[in-house]
């Protein structure tokens, strides 16, 4: 068994997914996940009610490949610049998780073409990486967004 | 706006058309409009959903809601019914429940500890015969008197209605045969909320109320319906109205064109019908559930809601108007109480089908928000151009290439605000 991740790792990891997420390089920011993963968009409002709905839920890689897909070549959304700033992340420390489940802080601001930015999103990543192949992969991403009314829309993922 | 002055100020309108092919682009953007809406409509003869039954099971459960921009506690009292009350205190207005949800046994605003009942009367008043027989209020202040206004409430399907006039026909009579048939179709067995999903919208809130009765954007704004053929106008489907067109319902039935046919209606447009499929297809799986064999069905009731069905993806949304220029899209995702746990994670998986994120719903708040920016420099006379599906009466049409509800829509606006056209449609 491969050592658990430390937080460092993940960290740097981290910075990738934001990296590649602001150059709209879906290809890259992809190729970071686990093939069996999980990738999930919910609200701080709905984890505080217990209740299950996702605002995006991507069941497995080839469902996360489809959703970039269709936001590349199909879904029309408001024209802007994504940047996310991405706080460092920490072990998530609690009893019923094992050693590789991280949080970690996150703002996502969007910028229209002519230059007005806004906050659109502030939350957290809730998130599990696992060595795979000698590389950290996301086997879970749960994007837990503390702004549940979503501004405009929602196409991009965090 | 004069803020002095009466809201019910008449205003007029010049109809260029009769049939409510010309709208004024000066409607989505006057703040008297705006003001004389929320009067005229939302505090008017008419019924605005509030919540579901499903989300107060027990005595004391309550949710805050809005009514048009007026903030309303829906409450389950301890004679087990539901009351509806203006969320504000009715000492200084300040909101009385801040929690959007919760058990209370009862409600207290914070400021000076006024405490109101779960039915809304007012039943506290701190120092109200002063200290040490020092101040306090006037003999004959009596706390019955000075209850926040109440609502009428109404449940039809499991969805509760609220009505703030008096003279608002019974729930039954509104939505018509139309409107109880398609609410007792969404609500035919006990709901189970799912979750919720908000979405804030740069625009005035007619926009969207336009959007729910425009079949004709349906598949072309939401590219994703015909690239991977889960909705195309080429399927038999058409639009309902109530007799008044104040209500109407988009509907289709899944898998009743042809390819081929599809691909020639759509030649004309940049729809990649053949060219993309999804690799993992659990997202368009549709587990037939209703007997009439629709896979699509919309059925918006005037003003406030919508009830959607999208293949397996059932939705309550409910539209929250603040301001001439913003609302929001406050969506409750729901199941059946009874569904298989199979059936609960296939709807969850299928709400991916609509919402904010929504793969056939996302593009809505896009459109409405460049319609709103585009229009705010109209000039006096400037007007959409409504005509697909023709012009002059409004009628029910088994066809898609229509846009004929959002006159009817219209129509009922004009006659509710008092700015009817002379000779217009009913």
């Amino acid at each position: 068994m491969t050592a658990a991740p430390d937080a460092w790792r993940v960290s740097e990891r981290l910075a990738d997914y934001g990296a590649w997420l602001d150059a709209m390089d879906y290809d890259a920011w992809l190729s970071l996940f686990h093939n069996d993963c999980d990738y999930q968009i919910t609200t701080r409002e709905n984890e505080a009610l217990g209740l299950p709905l996702t605002l995006m839920w991507c069941d497995g890689k080839a469902m996360l490949a489809d959703r970039l897909a269709s936001l590349q070549h199909v879904n029309e959304y408001n024209l802007h610049y994504p940047r996310h700033v991405i706080g460092l992340a920490r072990p998530r420390g609690d009893a019923d998780t094992a050693g590789d489940w991280f949080v970690a802080p996150y703002a996502l601001y969007q910028t229209t073409l002519e230059g007005q930015s806004r906050l659109f999103s502030v939350g957290r990543y809730v998130m599990q990486w696992q060595n795979d192949a000698g590389q950290l992969k996301l086997r879970t991403m749960q994007v837990v967004a503390d702004t549940a009314q979503v501004p405009t829309l929602l196409a991009c993922p965090i | 706006m004069n803020p002095s002055g009466p809201v019910t100020q008449s205003r007029s309108v010049e109809w260029s058309n009769p049939d409510y092919s010309r709208v004024p682009f000066a409607l989505y953007h006057c703040p008297d409009w705006y003001a004389l809406e929320m009067e005229r409509i939302f505090r008017g003869p008419t019924w605005s959903y509030l919540c579901l039954e499903a989300e107060l099971p027990h005595k004391g459960d309550f949710v805050t809601t809005y009514v048009g921009d007026t903030p309303v506690v829906v409450s389950r009292a301890d004679d087990g019914e539901v009351h509806a009350f203006v969320n504000r205190c009715s000492h200084k207005g300040a909101l009385i429940v801040r929690q959007p949800r919760g058990n209370a046994r009862a409600h207290t605003c914070i400021y000076h500890r006024w405490t109101y009942t779960r039915d809304g009367r007012l039943s506290g008043v701190p120092f109200r015969v002063g200290i040490d027989g020092q101040g306090g209020m006037p003999k004959d202040f009596d706390p019955a008197c000075h209850g926040p206004q109440k609502l009428r409430v109404s449940a039809m399907g499991g969805l509760l209605f609220g009505t703030f006039a008096p003279s608002t026909e019974p729930l039954a009579d509104y939505l018509g045969e139309f409107g109880c048939e398609l609410i007792g179709r969404f609500g035919a067995r006990p709901l189970e909320v799912l979750g919720y999903s908000r979405q804030q919208i740069q625009g005035n809130w007619k926009l969207y109320a336009e959007n729910l009765r425009d079949t004709y954007h349906a598949s072309l704004l939401h590219e994703f319906f015909v690239t991977y053929g889960v909705d195309r106008a080429t399927q038999r489907g058409g639009v309902r109205m109530d007799e008044r067109h104040r209500h109407n319902m988009n509907y289709a039935f899944g898998g009743s064109d042809t390819d081929a046919k599809a691909k020639a209606v759509y030649a004309d447009t940049a729809a990649r019908l053949d060219r993309m499929k999804l690799s993992d297809e659990r997202l368009l799986h549709y587990e037939s559930e209703f007997a009439d064999g629709m896979n699509l069905a919309t059925p918006t009731i005037f003003p406030n809601l919508a009830a959607i069905q999208i293949n397996n993806s059932l939705a309550v949304r409910q539209v929250r108007p603040q301001g001439v220029d913003q609302f929001e899209i406050f969506q409750t995702v729901v199941g059946y109480a009874d569904d298989s746990a199979e059936m609960r994670r296939h709807r969850l998986l299928s709400a991916n089908l609509v919402g904010p994120a929504g793969l056939v719903s996302m593009e809505d708040g896009e459109a409405i928000e460049i319609i709103q920016r585009a229009t705010r420099a109209e000039r006096a006379g400037q007007t959409t151009v409504i005509e697909m599906g023709g012009r002059g009466p409004v009628h029910d049409q088994a066809h898609r290439a229509t846009e004929a509800p959002v006159r009817g829509f219209w129509s009922y606006w004009a006659e509710l605000m008092g700015v009817s056209a002379p000779g217009g449609i009913q």
